[in-house]
């Protein structure tokens, strides 16, 4: 058998499938739903063995189509500081504030992918969010949380 | 009927919705013009602006969306070979090499008339179809119901990826099974929740979509160093040529686009087909169907190879509502995310919307007319334009890609929580990319989870917990006759390739 990267994600699919299966018999449903043609458990016990038997059929068959990665053309660190700077985002925005936390991301991403345009980083960032915040707080009426505005009275 | 259209006539038509649907059809051609940014992530985009809407504007909003990145996706396939989305890479065969002699103009016009003329045909045929079918799946019973999405989903694992059928096959088992994470709704047992609260709820929709398609979209251009941007910078306002089309021209386009139409309809019905397959498909009929000279100009820049996939794209779009309206069991992943949508907005599409929300149905088919209308008048003179605004370089555009998807997930929960999960499936979804994983079955399956779920636990419980409803009615059975058919086909092929 041909071990190649996709039957490494199948296995772990296979896994992760099994796992989902225990659990699924775990599932407590009431006493007179124990036994009952349909309960709580019944769907999920199928689709853990659905998991099992698609993840199974892609580990036993033959991969006509197998697909080649470079992964040293791939951009590893940019991406991680994104996923990092998107992570820090969402850790910050409740307790900041939506404003602040979101034209400090905008402005730190674009910094991040190379860009170093300021003046155009600045206007992309801090007025586009107020100009967003605007549509959708003002004019489309959709409550948005931001403790720091509201600190400074500028939202109420 | 008539009462029906003029109540759809006077929801589209409201200053607000047309206003909506310019917006959408402006913001959809922008997105679709992208390559590897399609209408499931423009859609995406879309959610937290709709909430602010009511029901029918919100959708007629997304619908605009659709089509504004169908007719982006062929503008790039004609001025860059560098098809948007999958549904216009047919139109790239004789579209670009049309740009090449210098009548990227000529291309673009008869690319704009032919998606006007397949999509208000194919609003012409979904006015008919949709209130007949509405009414004969009202005799649909659950086990039909179970059968029919069962088909929808192996449909859309055979189409979307291919040669890749048991990866599909594998998300959309991926995709029901994070629908069923959350309380059972009938009786409020919670399930794969880990005593984790923010998980009682379930996993939300839009979260979902955001992760598998806009975050993770944005990601992969990033880790596969992809500027979609950077081809757009070549495109000189003064090259495009002429948008005048001829006589000899406009007469080819009046054979090919009837029968294109249809074609792209009808394959845009069937769950699962959609635009990419009805293009290809219209493509490949209308080389049959031309004379031997004609033939001989099909990808050096005939004019019918340009209409016929674009007449049929566009009208598989409108077909792939027929399904979402009519039985509420999208047919492609954009629909999905619609459908999704409406969930949200507590709006049940089948076939009683057509007499619960009669304006919400069709509003949604009097906005695909107006939307059509909108592209043709607003696009044709403003393509050069637009395509100049995709110079904005990646640097910039995919900080603003997350931004929106954050933004979508913030407004509707205030929780971290959601945030962190959200990133979490979208570095899982952009890893599975890699890999050729198809994320529409996913979308689909995560969409149609509880309601398959909801129509199994009717069909058993009506046969006493026996499996005989699969077979007991002949429709349930042909349904399910089908899917197995799909299934077996496709492992076969897969056989056959490696021997």
């Amino acid at each position: 058998m041909n071990i190649n990267t996709t039957k490494i994600i199948s296995l772990l699919f296979f896994i992760f499938s099994a796992f989902y299966l225990y659990t699924a018999y775990q599932i407590q449903v009431f006493a007179f739903d124990e036994n009952a043609p349909f309960n709580a458990r019944t769907f999920p016990i199928y689709l853990g063995y659905a998991g099992l038997f698609f993840s199974g059929l892609k580990l036993i068959l033959p991969d006509p189509n197998t697909i080649k990665v470079d992964h040293k053309n791939l951009e590893y660190k940019k991406t991680g500081i994104l996923i990092l700077i998107a992570i820090i985002y969402g850790a910050t925005i409740l307790k900041v504030g939506y404003f602040l936390t979101t034209s400090l991301f905008l402005f730190a991403s674009y910094y991040f992918l190379g860009e170093r345009r300021w003046i155009l980083m600045f206007l992309l960032s801090f007025p586009f969010v107020a100009a967003f915040m605007y549509l959708l707080h003002g004019i489309l009426d959709i409550y948005l949380r931001d403790p720091f505005l509201q600190s400074i009275g500028v939202m109420g | 009927m008539i009462e029906g259209i003029l109540i759809g006539l006077t929801t589209a038509l409201t200053l607000q919705n047309i206003l909506m649907v310019m917006v959408g059809c402006f913001f959809g051609t922008i997105i679709g013009m992208l390559p590897g940014l399609g209408p499931m992530t423009a859609i995406a985009l879309m959610i937290p602006i709709t909430y602010g809407f009511d029901p029918a504007t919100g959708l007629i909003l997304m619908a605009g969306v659709y089509y504004g990145a169908v007719f982006g996706g062929s503008t790039s396939s004609i001025l860059l070979n560098a098809p948007g989305v999958p549904g216009t890479v047919a139109t790239s065969f004789d579209g670009y090499p049309m740009a090449q002699q210098g009548k990227a103009g000529k291309a673009l016009a008869i690319a704009a008339w032919s998606s006007f003329a397949g999509g208000t045909l194919s609003a012409i045929y979904l006015l008919f179809m949709a209130p007949s079918l509405s009414k004969v799946s009202l005799s649909f019973r659950s086990p039909d119901y179970f059968a029919l999405m069962i088909l929808g989903l192996t449909a859309i694992a055979a189409f979307s990826s291919k040669g890749q059928f048991l990866k599909a096959m594998m998300m959309v088992v991926l995709g029901l099974m994070l629908a069923s994470v959350g309380q059972d709704s009938l009786s409020d047992i919670t399930r794969f929740t880990f005593n984790n609260m923010n998980l009682t709820d379930g996993i939300s929709f839009v979260l979902v979509v955001m992760a598998t398609f806009a975050m993770s979209e944005a990601l992969t251009i990033i880790l596969k160093r992809n500027d979609p941007t950077s081809a757009a910078k070549q495109v000189s306002l003064t090259e495009l040529g002429s948008i005048k089309i001829n006589k000899e021209e406009r007469t080819k386009m009046y054979k090919t686009i009837p029968r294109s139409s249809v074609i792209g309809f009808l394959i845009g019905v069937l769950p699962g087909a959609g635009a990419t397959i009805a293009s290809f498909l219209a493509y490949g009929m209308e080389r049959n169907v031309v004379s031997d000279e004609e033939k001989e100009k099909f990808g050096k820049g005939s004019v019918n190879g340009l209409s016929a996939p674009e007449t049929a794209n566009n009208a598989a779009c409108s077909g792939s509502f027929v399904p979402m309206l009519t039985l509420g069991i999208p047919g492609s992943g954009t629909t999905a995310v619609m459908l999704g949508a409406l969930l949200g907005f507590g709006v049940q599409p089948g076939p009683r919307l057509y007499m619960t929300n009669p304006e919400i149905f069709w509003s949604i088919i009097m906005s695909m007319y107006i939307g059509m209308v909108i592209l043709l008048i607003l696009n044709l003179p403003l393509i050069p334009y637009i395509a100049r605004i995709l110079a904005v370089p990646k640097n910039y555009l995919i900080p603003l890609i997350l931004f929106f998807s954050v933004t979508g997930i913030y407004v509707m929960s205030f929780n971290n929580f959601d945030i962190y999960l959200m990133i979490g499936i979208a570095v899982v979804a952009t890893f599975l990319r890699l890999y050729d994983f198809p994320m529409p079955p996913l979308i689909l399956a995560f969409v149609l989870g509880g309601l398959m779920e909801e129509n199994l636990r009717r069909s058993l419980l009506l046969s006493n917990g026996s499996w005989e409803f699969l077979w007991d009615r002949t429709l349930t059975a042909c349904i399910l006759a089908t899917t197995i058919l799909i299934v077996v086909w496709h492992i076969y092929k897969t056989f056959k390739k490696k021997n």
